[in-house]
């Protein structure tokens, strides 16, 4: 696909429920302005996050998955984001293999009370999703036009 | 397909203003299975709820869509509104296009573009919603309160006097907390103790309050009604049974070398001790790391004056569980380390002390017996100068970003005390800004100003350089009359910046509770919620909240013990039945969701099944409802797909990844 | 670039921070012999005075000590902000700055260690 002017990323966020949501409603609520191209799925915990989820992703034309979950050791359930570090260490390292580059893969802690953090994190992987322009080694060419 | 609704919020302007809400209305109707779309100023109102509930009858509708502000606000609200109307709550679904959306965007078609994807991802989810039907669980009409502190003290006693049972827990040998430290209390300047010591007593003799003091939380398990907690029962090496409280131990105690932490390590206590006149419970404990008796063996002198033969070397640390329906958190707060601010020379004169020290300098029972002395020679000092906003609103690493609220009046208090009864000593204040909103407050330091002459000036302190003559040169400003300042002082006193207390982190853990970048715990809601942590059944009291004054910390209490009660008047919760569930047909029994299950809440069973005509008994994963939380580890885990979550299954996920990337 | 910019650029101090405590002051030792005192730095920053804090005695009065960046709870640090003023008025002279050869025909034995040194965080660009 032309990199055009006019292209915006596509990023999908997933936030668990307790930290990261929070964290996006308190960058909204201080009105901590990040860009549009990133559209925020609501998971109860980072480790409902399914590898599957973000293959399917890129798969469908993302050009970022972004993680979000409490740090490490404030999980709501204990140990869950122990779990999503782990699965995600993998994932991002076979993603890797198949070419969707480093930076359009990230997890992030931001806790309810990172308003800050949250808007910030948004504003440097939108940034770097877009210097590394659309993504088209997982997309399936029959979702194409 | 269903027939879905979809709602459109204005908010006023909030939405409106960046969101053209007629464009979201407009593209929800192209949706698959969208029946009806219409657009209000404010769907939470009553009058947007009722156009809610006559869409719903209508156009018959079998799942909804608000697209509004943040779930955290009005998911219960337009769930409720849903039953009310005969649709299960759970086939409501909010877009988010508030604060994740109008909030943050200034651009009208970029967030108008957005709030269409949103709405279109919670379409997407809602055609996938399972009728949910919430469980219940019972609740344990007890509460705990870790920390015995006067906002401890007070939620305990508001809740008791409703008629539950509370526990307290503290980890210091008798209640009282920061509060029985203090000699004088602003605005009236009454004496802390003898308006805690009447609270303290009360707490004790409730017949609905158990005190663990010298006690510390081990363990939590459970969830909202149902929490198990193990407590640490120290070894005291008295028996609190046989103890009467003499005295006569700590008096005949040969180890006296302890520093005493009740007076801030200004001066030494015995091995065996309650750290105050009026402890309550009035049992000494021993400090096994300076009780010559457990660490040597010789000695054993208490024991032996001991009349009623309380003393018993050989207790050991108890671990106790009990059942909890609510805790509330009141671990208070401690003042910082002054160990990076060398400039103030706290770690080089005796005479440089904090304002909680100069608390107990000033108190009868405190190491100078309420008499004004300097610490290193004993003399009166005969020139103070406090140093305001020490490790307050500092936004280096040195210090604490926020204000610690309460020092401008306690320097105003001990100022004003000080002039009063040493009226030929001279007080000088450096201050950047007095803040003094309160009832009372201002006129209380104008007081200090007008009416006892303390020399308020405006402008930090930058040194203060102890000098061989033992006394203290202090390098400030005065910005108001351009100057700068160097004083000679007897006496230097900080108002240190104070700091949740350090514990607290580790019992935030244990809860679950969610903690700020400052270590104070995170409040449900800033505004409406202040009270509640955002884990349901976990209470914030006091200064482990915020910074907070004493009658600010006991309104908190107050309103802490409220939630409580209001939980626990309660017979049966609802539980959330957005809950693991194995498909039977898929699962292969192969254990790793029990594995990494937080809870517990997977078990094993032989079922017989019908796989496609062939019957067959086979290990099946089964997850008790009751104890699932639902954080959908196992989901992930499972290798046949067998576990999905309810209200976040993967089908769901999907469909909402799809829609976003359409 | 407008001065303000340039000293912001310079000096890495974002003068909002500053929450007008005085500190800076309280801990300059050339306090006396500055027209424009330390804390008043930043204000002239603020409403883009630049200029007059370029010409005043205060540029070269500094020490470059740096107790006031060391002790500064706010991290705006007003040496770094008069050091960048500095700059700007060296850099315009261009010519008239001290070249590093030049140095130590100037010496004089009687001079402190820590006068060298600030002088050469003064005079060194």
């Amino acid at each position: 696909m032309p990199v055009t002017e006019n292209w915006k990323p596509k990023i999908v966020a997933f936030c668990c429920n307790w930290c990261s949501y929070a964290g996006a409603d308190l960058a909204g609520s201080s009105r901590l302005a990040y860009p549009a191209d990133v559209k925020i799925i609501k998971v109860p915990c980072s480790c409902r996050v399914n590898p599957m989820f973000i293959l399917r992703a890129f798969e469908k034309g993302a050009d970022g998955v972004i993680l979000c979950g409490c740090h490490p050791g404030d999980c709501h359930y204990s140990t869950g984001n122990y779990y999503a570090r782990r699965r995600m260490t993998l994932l991002f390292s076979m993603l890797d293999y198949l070419g969707v580059e480093e930076g359009r893969t990230r997890v992030e802690w931001v806790s309810a009370a990172e308003g800050v953090k949250f808007s910030e994190t948004m504003n440097s992987f939108v940034e770097k999703v877009r210097a590394l322009g659309p993504n088209v080694r997982l997309g399936d060419l029959r979702c194409k036009n | 397909m269903r027939r879905i609704g979809v709602f459109v919020c204005h908010c006023g302007s909030n939405i409106a203003a960046t969101v053209d809400v007629k464009k979201v209305v407009e593209m929800a109707l192209k949706e698959q299975g969208v029946v009806h779309a219409e657009d209000y100023p404010y769907m939470c109102s009553e009058a947007g709820q009722v156009k809610i509930a006559e869409a719903i009858k209508e156009h018959k509708l079998e799942g909804i869509v608000v697209c509004s502000c943040s779930p955290r606000m009005h998911e219960a609200t337009f769930r409720k509104c849903a039953e009310r109307n005969g649709l299960n709550p759970y086939l409501v679904e909010i877009a988010n296009i508030r604060e994740h959306c109008s909030w943050i965007h200034k651009d009208m078609a970029e967030a108008t573009e957005k709030a269409v994807i949103l709405m279109r991802a919670a379409v997407a989810k809602v055609h996938l919603n399972a009728p949910l039907q919430a469980g219940e669980s019972a609740v344990t009409k007890k509460a705990l309160v870790i920390g015995g502190g006067i906002a401890g003290i007070q939620t305990a006693i508001d809740i008791a006097d409703a008629g539950y049972k509370v526990d307290i827990v503290e980890k210091e040998p008798s209640i009282g907390g920061r509060m029985s430290q203090l000699d004088k209390t602003f605005p009236t300047l009454d004496c802390s103790a003898c308006i805690l010591t009447p609270k303290m007593v009360e707490a004790a003799a409730h017949e609905n309050i158990t005190i663990h003091t010298w006690s510390e939380v081990e363990k939590v398990s459970g969830f909202v009604g149902n929490f198990t907690v193990d407590i640490r029962k120290k070894a005291r090496y008295v028996n609190m049974d046989k103890c009467t409280g003499c005295g006569v131990c700590q008096e005949k105690c040969p180890s006296k070398k302890p520093l005493n932490e009740f007076n801030r390590g200004l001066n030494t206590r015995s091995a065996i001790y309650t750290p105050f006149a009026q402890a309550i419970p009035n049992v000494p404990v021993i400090d096994a790391n300076a009780c010559i008796k457990l660490n040597t063996g010789k000695c054993g002198i208490c024991e032996k004056f001991c009349q009623v033969g309380a003393i018993d070397y050989t207790q050991k640390d108890e671990i106790i569980t009990e059942q909890y329906g609510a805790i509330v958190v009141a671990t208070g707060f401690d003042t910082i380390k002054l160990d990076k601010y060398g400039e103030y020379a706290y770690n080089e004169s005796k005479d440089v002390i904090t304002s909680l020290e100069l608390e107990r300098i000033m108190n009868a029972a405190g190491p100078t017996k309420g008499h004004l002395e300097r610490l290193s020679d004993g003399k009166a000092p005969k020139e103070i100068v406090f140093i305001q906003c020490v490790g307050s609103r500092c936004s280096d690493d040195r210090g604490k970003p926020y204000c610690s609220k309460i020092c401008c009046m306690y320097t105003a208090k001990h100022a004003m005390l000080i002039r009063d009864k040493y009226p030929d000593t001279n007080v000088t204040v450096f201050y950047i800004d007095v803040r003094t909103p309160g009832k009372n407050f201002d006129e209380f330091y104008r007081r200090a100003v007008e009416d006892y002459g303390v020399n308020y000036v405006k402008g930090q302190v930058g040194k203060v350089a102890p000098q061989p003559d033992g006394s203290l040169m202090v390098h400030g400003v005065d910005l108001l009359e351009n100057k700068q300042i160097v004083k000679k002082a007897d006496m230097v006193v900080l108002a240190t910046a104070i700091e949740p207390n350090p514990d607290v982190r580790k019992i935030a853990t244990m809860l679950t509770a969610s903690i700020d970048t400052n270590n104070f715990l995170t409040e449900a809601h800033p505004k409406l919620r202040p009270v509640e942590s955002p884990t349901a059944g976990v209470f914030l009291s006091g200064v482990c909240q915020g910074p907070k004054d004493i009658p600010e910390t006991v309104a908190q209490a107050g309103a802490a013990a409220v939630k409580v009660i209001g939980l626990l008047a309660k017979d049966k919760l609802k539980t959330n039945p957005c809950t693991a569930k194995a498909d039977e047909l898929r699962c292969n029994g192969c254990s790793q969701c029990a594995n990494v299950c937080p809870y517990g809440a997977i078990s094993y069973e032989t079922k017989q099944v019908n796989d496609h005509g062939i019957r067959e008994d086979r290990r099946i994963a089964v997850v008790n409802s009751a104890l699932c939380q639902g954080c959908g580890a196992c989901t992930v885990t499972c290798p046949s797909g067998a576990m999905d979550l309810q209200g976040f299954s993967n089908r769901q996920i999907i469909a909402e990844v799809d829609a976003i990337c359409r | 670039m407008n001065k303000v910019e340039e000293i912001k650029l310079i000096s890495g101090v974002n003068p909002l921070k500053c929450m007008k405590c005085g500190k800076c002051s309280a801990s300059c030792p050339s306090f006396n012999e500055m027209d424009i005192k330390p804390h008043q730095f930043v204000t002239y920053v603020i409403n883009d005075d630049v200029e007059a804090l370029a010409q005043s005695k205060s540029a070269w009065k500094c020490l470059s000590c740096f107790a006031c960046i060391e002790r500064c709870p706010r991290d705006v640090k007003p040496g770094k902000l008069i050091d960048a003023a500095r700059q700007i008025l060296i850099r315009q002279r261009d010519q008239e700055g001290l070249s590093p050869d030049e140095i130590p025909a100037l010496l004089d034995e009687e001079i402190p260690q820590q006068l060298l040194m600030s002088a050469f965080r003064k005079y060194r660009r």
